[in-house]
């Protein structure tokens, strides 16, 4: 039995989390201001996907990895151009808003629809891999829908390990409350599976698999098809910062003593 | 006219967690500001009596039950087709359910096949009018909406801890049984156990009254020019033994660790708080060798007093992010702390 599979990972861009975000209200609800100009990188938890699918194929031969991006073209080859050198990929690019008030439906429809387009796809090896969550809208609930319009029912979330078994079945481990982790035993293909922080650090830049990368990836990029996805029969009431501003008192001159005295009284309160 | 449906699923012995009976507390909310509403309540799980019968008195004019061996796992396939069938029955229009890490795996899937919509990690859910609306968060916490959705069948999945548990009276409840034939399609994934750390391993503790975030300066050089890292665990571990307070992490000082740099031996992962980690809720946080940036501080959202230790006086903390700043060495001063929860250890 082959232990080859074909993996695709969703994974989009967020403003770089050090920048400073403000909601502004746009004509097509809700956005971030200076959206196009903020610095992005590849969504965190998508990112730990995308190394932990890479790792994965590097371990059974014949396993290919697809990356499917939704967000404005500009914006994803400026990304792309860092996240290309980390591990070897195919891309599949969608033009359209990345930002996190698009409704997770839409971009689920737009993603699937792009996973069924990917050329020479065997369902019966189809890992779908993404964040469980992401740093944008946060919500969990896009990778449910792809794997929905997949037909994939055997579905993931908040996974920080899985393990191949010699019979090609998967040891899986959730995460769930309380810092514990359930543990799965899935029969094989197709599995979809939203990653948490997985095992493995982020790899280092290698100029070699970025160049061998950018030969499909500005391909991927110029024929990037455009998605239209919003907020269609959502109302934003508002969207607003958190007006909680601290007065922090700022203790300069006390001794560790003075200091332990006074966090011991605050902790009994 | 709106049907709510409050679905849940049961514990191991059949009961109901506190985040189902928060998400109950909401639909009762809503069943008594909405006009015209239906209220029912459909319950998942091994055994569902027990948890039907501990909210019979909650006002649910129906009480809907998936039940049997196949469901008693948390497992997205069979919890996908009882919770469809439940929602089909009911015709629901608005489904509240608790944003447990069981439902949050499957009712966006749910919602999907419904051809509804979904909103998790809600914080909060009014009326204006006839119309329900709800409150969450968005770039990790950073900023908040308030919004409304035409589409139904809505699912709003309420943030455990975000609001109060309603005080509900036990009886018996009439339960109509769903019943649902499970392919085998459904169990190709059977879940085999769960993975916990020993118990005194345990160091994230979701119920406790602080949170203890520790930073990357624990593990930095310090005033001797050299690391202390075996001294910084047993400052931290007795710290902990002595508060039962829960362990939070920065990413930074967990990624030490893979890139081969000393690190704490008891942090993992999971007990990252901020950006890419958790945003727990607890009344109180001590922050310890962290700067306090935006990325960690994200993860602070829902804790309400805040304090923390840092050789930087111009650390994020300090610029209102904080109560209270103490500028120290956390070697110093923590060392003092503990003999001092030592000396006040009730014998």
């Amino acid at each position: 039995m082959s232990n080859s599979y074909q993996i695709v990972v969703c994974g989009s861009i967020v403003p770089d989390p050090l920048q400073t975000l403000e909601p502004v209200t746009g004509p097509a609800g809700p956005a971030l201001k200076n959206e196009m100009i903020l610095p992005a990188v590849l969504d965190p938890w998508a990112g730990h996907a995308l190394y932990e699918a890479a790792n994965l194929a590097r371990q059974l031969p014949g396993s290919k990895v697809h990356l499917v991006s939704l967000g404005p073209k500009a914006k994803l080859q400026q990304v792309m151009m860092t996240v290309a050198q980390k591990v070897p990929f195919e891309l599949a690019a969608l033009d359209g808003p990345a930002n996190g008030f698009t409704d997770p439906s839409e971009t689920a429809a737009a993603l699937a629809e792009a996973i069924q387009g990917i050329a020479g796809l065997d369902k019966s090896r189809l890992l779908v891999f993404g964040g469980w969550e992401s740093a944008s809208r946060g919500a969990g609930a896009t990778m449910q829908m792809v794997g929905e319009r997949l037909g994939i029912v055997d579905q993931f979330q908040g996974v920080d390990a899985l393990k191949v078994n010699p019979d090609g079945s998967f040891e899986i481990l959730e995460r769930i409350e309380g810092g514990r982790h359930q543990v799965s035993r899935c029969a094989g293909p197709p599995a979809l599976l939203g990653w948490a922080t997985g095992n493995l650090p982020e790899p280092k830049n290698n100029p070699q698999v970025g160049m061998t990368n950018m030969r499909t990836v500005m391909p991927a990029l110029q024929r990037a098809k455009a998605v239209k996805t919003g907020t269609e029969g959502v109302t934003f009431a508002s969207v607003a910062l958190p007006r909680q501003q601290r007065e922090t008192r700022i203790v300069k001159d006390a001794s560790p003593e003075e200091i332990a005295r006074e966090i011991v009284d605050w902790l009994k309160q | 006219m709106e049907t709510i449906l409050f679905l849940a699923h049961t514990e191991a012995d059949g009961s109901l967690g506190k985040p189902a009976l928060e998400a109950l507390g909401v639909c009762q909310g809503l069943q008594k500001s909405l006009p015209g509403v239906q209220f029912a309540a459909a319950l998942v799980g091994e055994t569902t009596q027990p948890g039907a019968d501990a909210i019979a008195g909650c006002g649910a004019s129906r009480f809907l039950a998936v039940s049997g061996p196949d469901f008693g796992q948390s497992r997205y396939a069979s919890d996908a087709a009882a919770a469809e069938a439940l929602c089909r029955a009911a015709q629901a229009t608005l489904v509240v359910a608790p944003a447990t890490s069981r439902w949050n795996r499957v009712l966006p899937g749910v919602a999907q096949r419904l051809g509804g919509r979904v909103d998790t990690h809600v914080t909060g859910v009014s009326t204006d009018g006839a119309k329900p609306a709800i409150n969450r968060w968005y770039y990790r916490q950073r900023m908040e909406a308030q919004l409304s959705r035409a589409q139904r069948p809505w699912f709003i999945l309420i943030d455990p801890g975000s609001q109060p548990a309603a005080p509900i009276a036990a009886g018996h409840a009439a339960v109509e049984a769903v019943a649902i034939p499970l392919p085998d399609s459904c169990k190709r994934t059977q879940v085999t156990g769960l993975r916990v750390p020993a118990a005194d391993a345990q160091t994230i503790r979701p119920d406790a009254r602080l949170l203890f975030v520790t930073g990357a300066g624990w593990t930095k050089k310090q005033a001797d020019g050299q690391t202390h890292v075996p001294e910084a665990e047993k400052l931290i571990r007795g710290f902990l033994q002595l508060t039962r307070a829960s362990l939070g992490s920065s990413k930074s000082l967990v990624d030490l660790g893979g890139e081969g740099q000393a690190v704490l031996s008891f942090l993992t992962h999971l007990n990252q708080v901020g950006q890419t980690g958790s945003t727990p809720r607890h009344p109180k946080g001590l922050s310890t060798c962290c700067h306090g940036e935006e990325p960690h501080t994200v993860g602070w959202r829902f804790i309400n007093e805040r304090r923390a230790i840092s050789l930087d006086p111009n650390c994020g903390w300090a610029r209102g992010k904080a109560d209270v700043l103490y500028v120290a060495d956390a070697f110093a001063v923590m060392t003092r702390v503990n003999a001092l929860l030592e000396t006040q250890k009730p014998a």
